[in-house]
């Protein structure tokens, strides 16, 4: 008991490190080598954000044309304000901008409200069947007093969304049925499926979109065309599906054996099994890599640039076209990028969210 | 009902093989139904496009088959691996695609990966800055699409640099301009031939000591440090030789006129591309690192520390093992991302494989052809590296009893 006191008296209370100053030698100089990476990335964001802030705001032209944007040397923030119109809409007709950026909105919401876990199920088809239908009608009008707009005349990101949405949502029910497939007992159905997946995941997308955009017009009947679009639509479709194949399969392994077979010994049949109690469960799982492959399949539809659709990345390319405005490539890419990196960013946010919440029942 | 009293009261029959019914309530009769179904209904489809294909092609008066393959292409290709003029054809053409398709696939993924094991092993770095600077950039490139990428890239390769006159020079030897990137390259030079020679020698005797200095920790319980006798020797022991020959065997890229000469160039193509393609797919492949690093539970590095291992030690024999297991197999599919993805090449003007079966299909016609050899070339591609990588993989995986 005494010894216990006189230690205590002796030794000074243990006091956690905090402040800045501890921060900083916790954090930034721990070790040598730590103290000398943070001195040259120091050096180096020294040496490096001055320029970029003169670029883009100091010297940065906010308004004029192009030869004004060249005397100041900066970022000419004039170019978008320009041409943002073209590269969000496209050539779509100039005085219906406001059809395009409804149906942007109707697709985001649509976008934003299946993200709310307490809409799944029912009133989520109601939502999309609303949503998409809504932007279809916007898009194509040629009712309700709204002119008709051809898909040609379609672009920006409307019809990257477009593109990206309505491909995911086409590709499901063949991907679904391409996972069962390869999951199956019987040989055809396995085999077929195993040689469909391998086959699309081991070329590129690109390939795909040639296929769907010159050798489409040969498989269908003389006489017959599609537009561009829904060719793009189709090779996008085809090349998705086998993605979600993948991830839809790797539900359905992580299912327990026991569940097929108490679903067996209760007398369902195979589709019954499938959709009340395998589907079901398997999706659930694996709706964050879904979402995953949604991004991605949001940035490849940037690619349908090769088979000459204005998509959001096309329009800033083509606005650079316009020899008045020569050479603000930065500004353009910059633009879009950002874009870009709002859809993925919150989606990838969503999809972790996600894995975290619905990770919670399965840890023990 | 007779059947089944019958074969209750004969010998058990094997399950399964009991009371074969042909009726369409049976399994077994069902599932061969349902597969000749899909089977019918797949050659149905086959015949319907197929048919179709050669009615259109018939009537666009294309020959079918691959005979276009020994006609003259007639086009220039900017850079080639092997001799190509316009007057060679078109199989040629596609050799020097596929070509060109490795040769930015391979650097690629070779600095990919360098790249990769940076960014994730910055980004669980103990220093602050480094780490957050990591996941910045592993957050903005994965999530702005290659393409856009590729373009920002070749704009600043062509149009945000100065001309050769101006070039910027960060290393010496190194130039920088709208023509492309000038490097050094090795000379035509007989010294050449002895500095593989020593490379070769600096691995066999490094596999010597290290051989030798396994016995001696068997025996003694004590290990000299590999690294440095391994370094020196293979990499060493050529470098001395090339210095002792003297600046002759490398040659340096000189401003004479208008333009460099000598050295070995980039061109403005193929480094968006690779610069592109490795920024891309680094900030994947450091995601896969980190998730490997962190999947190796902390019990073992306690464990390995509380051995005495030293750091070097601790990460080469207890953590990299373990966490390789789980880097492979997602790694591998990046690789083969990187390589279907080098398909991007064809919408900057990289002549790679896409690009000359594209410009191949607009000029012949010949889009099933074209787009069949595209398939093929890169389904050999993906299906040998993924061969490749499988067997490392069986390599490294955990052997369990």
């Amino acid at each position: 008991m005494s010894v216990t006191e006189t230690t205590q008296d002796r030794v000074a209370p243990i006091r956690p490190h905090r402040g800045p100053l501890a921060w900083a030698r916790a954090n930034l100089f721990s070790t040598w080598y730590n103290t000398l990476l943070t001195l040259l990335i120091v050096w180096l964001l020294i040496r490096a954000v001055p320029g970029i802030v003169e670029w883009a705001l100091i010297k940065a032209s906010w308004t004029g044309d192009a030869a004004d944007c060249r005397e100041a040397g900066g970022a000419c923030w004039a170019f978008l304000a320009e041409k943002w119109r073209f590269i969000l809409f496209g050539t779509f007709p100039d005085d219906q901008h406001w059809r395009p950026t409804l149906a942007i909105l109707s697709m985001i919401g649509t976008l934003v409200l299946s993200a709310d876990r307490r809409l799944w199920g029912r009133p989520l088809l109601y939502i999309w069947t609303l949503g998409i239908g809504f932007s279809a009608l916007m898009m194509f009008g040629g009712v309700l007093g709204l002119d008709y707009v051809p898909t040609e005349l379609w672009g920006g990101l409307p019809l990257t969304l477009a593109l990206s949405i309505v491909g995911l949502m086409a590709s499901f029910p063949l991907g679904v049925l391409l996972a069962l497939g390869r999951t199956s007992d019987l040989p055809v159905m396995r085999g077929l499926s195993v040689v469909y997946i391998e086959l699309v995941r081991g070329v590129p997308l690109i390939s795909i979109l040639f296929m769907a955009s010159v050798m489409l017009p040969l498989f269908l009947p003389a006489g017959v065309s599609i537009d561009k679009v829904l060719r793009a639509l189709i090779g996008i479709c085809l090349f998705s599906a086998a993605y979600v194949a993948e991830v839809v399969r790797a539900g359905l392994q992580a299912i327990p054996k026991g569940q097929v077979e108490a679903a067996k010994a209760l007398g369902l049949g195979y589709w019954q099994r499938q959709r009340l109690i395998i589907l079901p469960q398997a999706l659930s799982l694996v709706i964050p890599p879904l979402v995953n492959s949604f991004i991605a399949s949001f940035k490849d539809t940037s690619l349908v640039i090769v088979i000459g659709l204005l998509d959001l990345l096309s329009t800033a390319k083509s606005a650079l076209t316009d020899p008045a405005w020569r050479g603000f490539y930065k500004e353009a890419y910059l633009f879009v990028g950002v874009i870009y990196v709002l859809f993925c960013y919150a989606l990838s946010r969503y999809s972790r969210y996600l894995e975290t919440i619905l990770g919670q029942g399965r840890r023990r | 009902m007779r059947d089944s009293n019958a074969t209750v009261t004969k010998a058990a029959p094997p399950p399964g093989a009991a009371a074969f019914h042909l009726s369409i309530n049976n399994p077994v009769v069902r599932a061969v139904l349902a597969q000749l179904g899909v089977a019918l209904v797949v050659a149905l489809v086959a015949w319907y496009l197929v048919g179709n294909t050669m009615d259109n092609l018939a009537r666009l008066s294309i020959a079918s088959g691959f005979g276009f393959l020994d006609r003259e292409a007639g086009f220039q290709i900017g850079e080639t691996l092997v001799e190509f003029g316009p007057q060679d054809n078109y199989a040629t053409a596609f050799l020097v695609g596929i070509l060109n398709t490795l040769k930015v696939s391979g650097v690629g993924i070779l600095l990919a990966t360098v790249l990769g094991v940076i960014l994730g092993v910055a980004r669980l770095s103990s220093n602050w800055l480094v780490a957050r600077i990591a996941a910045f950039y592993v957050e903005t490139v994965r999530n702005i699409p290659l393409l856009l990428q590729l373009f920002l890239w070749y704009g600043l390769l062509t149009e945000g640099l100065p001309g050769p006159r101006q070039a910027l020079s960060p290393l010496p030897g190194v130039f920088l301009s709208n023509r492309g990137l000038k490097l050094p390259a090795p000379a035509d030079d007989p010294i050449w031939a002895w500095v593989a020679a020593f490379f070769g020698l600096g691995v066999i005797l490094t596999l010597i000591v290290a051989a030798w200095n396994a016995k001696r920790q068997a025996a003694t319980g004590q290990r000299l440090s590999m690294l440095p006798i391994g370094l020196g020797l293979i990499i060493g022991l050529p470098l001395l030789v090339l210095l002792a020959s003297g600046g002759g065997a490398i040659d340096m890229p000189v401003l004479q006129g208008f333009n460099f000469r000598g050295g070995m160039t980039l061109s403005p193509e193929f480094a968006a591309l690779l610069f592109g393609l490795v920024i891309y797919t680094a900030a994947f492949i450091g995601e896969i690192v980190r998730s490997g690093i962190l999947a190796v539970p902390k019990g073992q590095t306690e464990a390995a520390t509380a051995l005495g291992l030293t750091r070097g030690q601790l990460l080469r024999l207890v953590v990299l093992p373990q966490a390789l297991r789980v880097i492979i197999p997602p790694t591998t599919s990046q690789y083969l991302n990187l390589t279907k993805n080098s398909s991007l090449a064809v919408a900057i003007g990289y002549p790679d494989f896409v690009s000359i079966a594209n410009t191949t299909i607009n000029q012949t016609g010949q889009a099933v052809e074209g787009v069949l050899a595209i398939m093929a070339a890169y389904l050999v591609i993906s299906l040998s590296l993924s061969f490749l990588m499988n067997w490392y993989n069986s390599r490294v995986a955990l052997v369990e009893r």
